[in-house]
């Protein structure tokens, strides 16, 4: 699969974001227990990557955003970026840091142009209509500039949201769940416009449950499950580590037991002995390489197959594991 | 405790965008409304009407009737203000910019008391069509009526940060001020209340703000203009207090 211009690992040397033990409780309503949203959260996020944060609904990805971007008070941890600190040098720190959140939440009334110059103004930056303009073109809004918002498809108000966030010029970006209810040619349009911004400097962190949006777009990727942070790793090494190959060779004609000489391989002799099926590699290659491997020497055996069914587990497998695994037992 | 000019003004003028986008209905209904007052308790009902303290009662009312419009109004717009981007969620943007509560209050608080200012001066520009009056202390009736703006746009604020529907908005306005200012002596001097009214109205605040501004326009009061001026500052300074409090907690702002 292709990365949308994945820079030099090396570029990422500065901890640009540092969150230290964040934790989020809510209390209880009523008699019902209190909710922790966020539980003794550790990340950091490095300078000029795009980092995925992954999680099934209502993990604690948005509650993680809020409380770095103000709109949630902690219980608990510390938040730093650009080495200021949240709790005594807010206001530099937010100056530098964008917002598109999930939710469409824009005056509907308001024209684009003015809702983003707004935006510019409410971060302290001078008027800038070069500026204004050209946030707008990139992201394809220019000819919609002075529409009220509320003319605007879905797919077009987010791009605004994303125009709002761009307009005083962060260096950290929080896209939560940027393509969510967005078609399929909006959600490549805006991958690219992602992949833009980070030629651009700027460091992106999106949270998506698209396990696709994480594995096309990040550099690095974090599993995040009742509050918990899971597994930070890098994309590619995390799919080395934790990735599978399976393979089904479909037989001519059934087989009692399985040759000898597969003994070494992970197979199974599954459906009634017509099938030969190899679950095992690295996420490096090793599986396929083993499959090959296994197709000779069925050739070699004389024994005949119809077919191979191959599969590569995908970040989603890797996912899906991860969360019912480690959220087995966090629980 | 730093400011930011810019964050400020440009919720200022944002705010006063909104104004102008919804101009003529913000305008009309006050002013229309303000007009049928002068003309039942001041063209027609009050030529048959006694002097009240020497002054014409057509004339009299004006400060009153000024009054019932601005308190209304002040609270009103700068609830709305604060309340729609809460309603519609886009108060996310407010909460994660560099900006403080001084510069929310300057952006929200400073336009609802301008709009208010240009209703104030719509009404008495209209007051003229109906009643003679003059003003006898022009610059202190400046100064209350920014006053008594600015006490009144910041309860709206707070009313904004408090309110959970659109019904809570309008309670305050509609079944509070509204009826006190009708008894806080818009149409009459309490001293025209026999007692014990007389002593029960003193305990109605709007009474000291209609009097205190009664006396920037005919130099007479039924209270002191410095107990009235001192309660309208005490009033806007614990609503100053009151919304620090609600930034510093986060409540009704931050989960």
């Amino acid at each position: 699969m292709k990365s949308a211009g994945l820079a030099p690992k090396q570029s990422f040397v500065d901890t640009i974001l540092d969150i230290r033990g964040l934790s989020k409780t809510y209390p209880g309503r009523g008699n019902a227990p209190p909710v922790t949203a966020l539980d003794n959260v550790d990340l950091q996020i490095r300078k000029g990557e795009i980092f995925a944060l992954l999680g099934p609904n209502g993990a604690g990805k948005t509650t993680l955003i809020g409380a770095v971007c103000g709109m949630v008070r902690p219980t608990g941890g510390s938040v730093s970026a650009f080495g200021h600190d949240m709790a005594k040098d807010w206001r530099r720190m937010r100056s530098r840091i964008g917002l598109v959140p999930q939710e469409l939440s824009v005056d509907i009334f308001e024209k684009v142009h003015r809702s983003v110059a707004y935006s510019r103004g409410l971060f302290g930056k001078p008027a800038d209509p070069a500026r204004i303009e050209e946030v707008l073109r990139t992201l394809s809004l220019w000819d919609k500039r002075d529409s009220q918002l509320r003319a605007l498809s879905g797919g077009m108000k987010r791009r605004v949201l994303i125009a709002k966030a761009l307009a005083h010029d962060p260096d950290l970006l929080f896209l939560d769940e940027p393509t969510a209810g967005v078609d399929v040619e909006l959600r490549r349009d805006m991958w690219q416009t992602i992949g833009r911004l980070r030629e651009q400097g700027v460091t992106v962190i999106l949270t998506t449950h698209y396990i696709e949006e994480a594995e096309e777009m990040a550099d690095r990727v974090g599993v995040i499950s009742k509050g918990r942070i899971l597994l930070v790793d890098d994309k590619h090494e995390m799919m080395k580590r934790l990735g599978r190959t399976e393979a089904s060779f479909t037989l001519a004609a059934p087989l009692d037991s399985l040759p000898a000489a597969l003994a070494d391989y992970p197979v199974t002799l599954e459906e009634g002995g017509r099938s030969i099926v190899f679950r095992g590699g690295d996420g490096s290659g090793l599986g396929k390489k083993q499959v090959a491997e296994i197709a000779r020497i069925l050739v070699n055996g004389g024994i005949e197959f119809d077919g191979i069914d191959q599969h590569e587990s995908s970040l989603e497998d890797i996912f899906v594991r991860l969360v019912d695994e480690k959220g087995a037992k966090a629980a | 405790m730093s400011f930011n000019l810019t964050s400020a003004f440009t919720i200022y003028r944002a705010e006063l965008l909104r104004f102008l986008r919804t101009a003529f209905g913000s305008l009309v209904s006050p002013v229309l409304t303000t007009c049928l007052y002068f003309i039942v308790f001041g063209a027609a009902i009050g030529g048959r009407m006694n002097e009240v303290g020497g002054v014409p009662y057509g004339a009299f009312i004006v400060p009153g009737l000024l009054l019932l419009t601005m308190l209304s109004e002040s609270t009103s717009n700068a609830s709305f203000g604060i309340y729609m981007p809460r309603f519609t969620g886009s108060i996310y943007e407010l909460l994660s910019a560099p900006v403080g509560v001084a510069e929310t209050l300057f952006g929200y608080v400073g336009a609802a008391v301008t709009k208010s200012l240009i209703l104030a001066a719509i009404i008495l520009l209209t007051a003229t069509l109906f009643v003679d009056f003059h003003i006898a202390h022009p610059v202190a009736a400046f100064f209350f009526i920014l006053l008594v703006a600015s006490a009144f746009s910041l309860l709206g604020f707070i009313l904004g940060l408090w309110a959970d529907g659109f019904e809570k908005l309008q309670m305050v306005p509609l079944l509070l001020l509204t009826p006190l200012t009708f008894l806080g002596g818009t149409f009459y001097s309490i001293d025209m209340l026999a007692e014990p009214w007389r002593t029960v109205a003193l305990f109605n605040p709007i009474v000291y703000l209609v009097s205190g501004l009664r006396w920037t326009f005919y130099g007479q009061a039924d209270v002191s203009i410095a107990v009235a001026t001192g309660l309208t500052l005490l009033f806007l300074t614990i609503c100053i207090v009151i919304i620090g409090t609600i930034f510093q907690t986060g409540w009704r702002l931050r989960e």
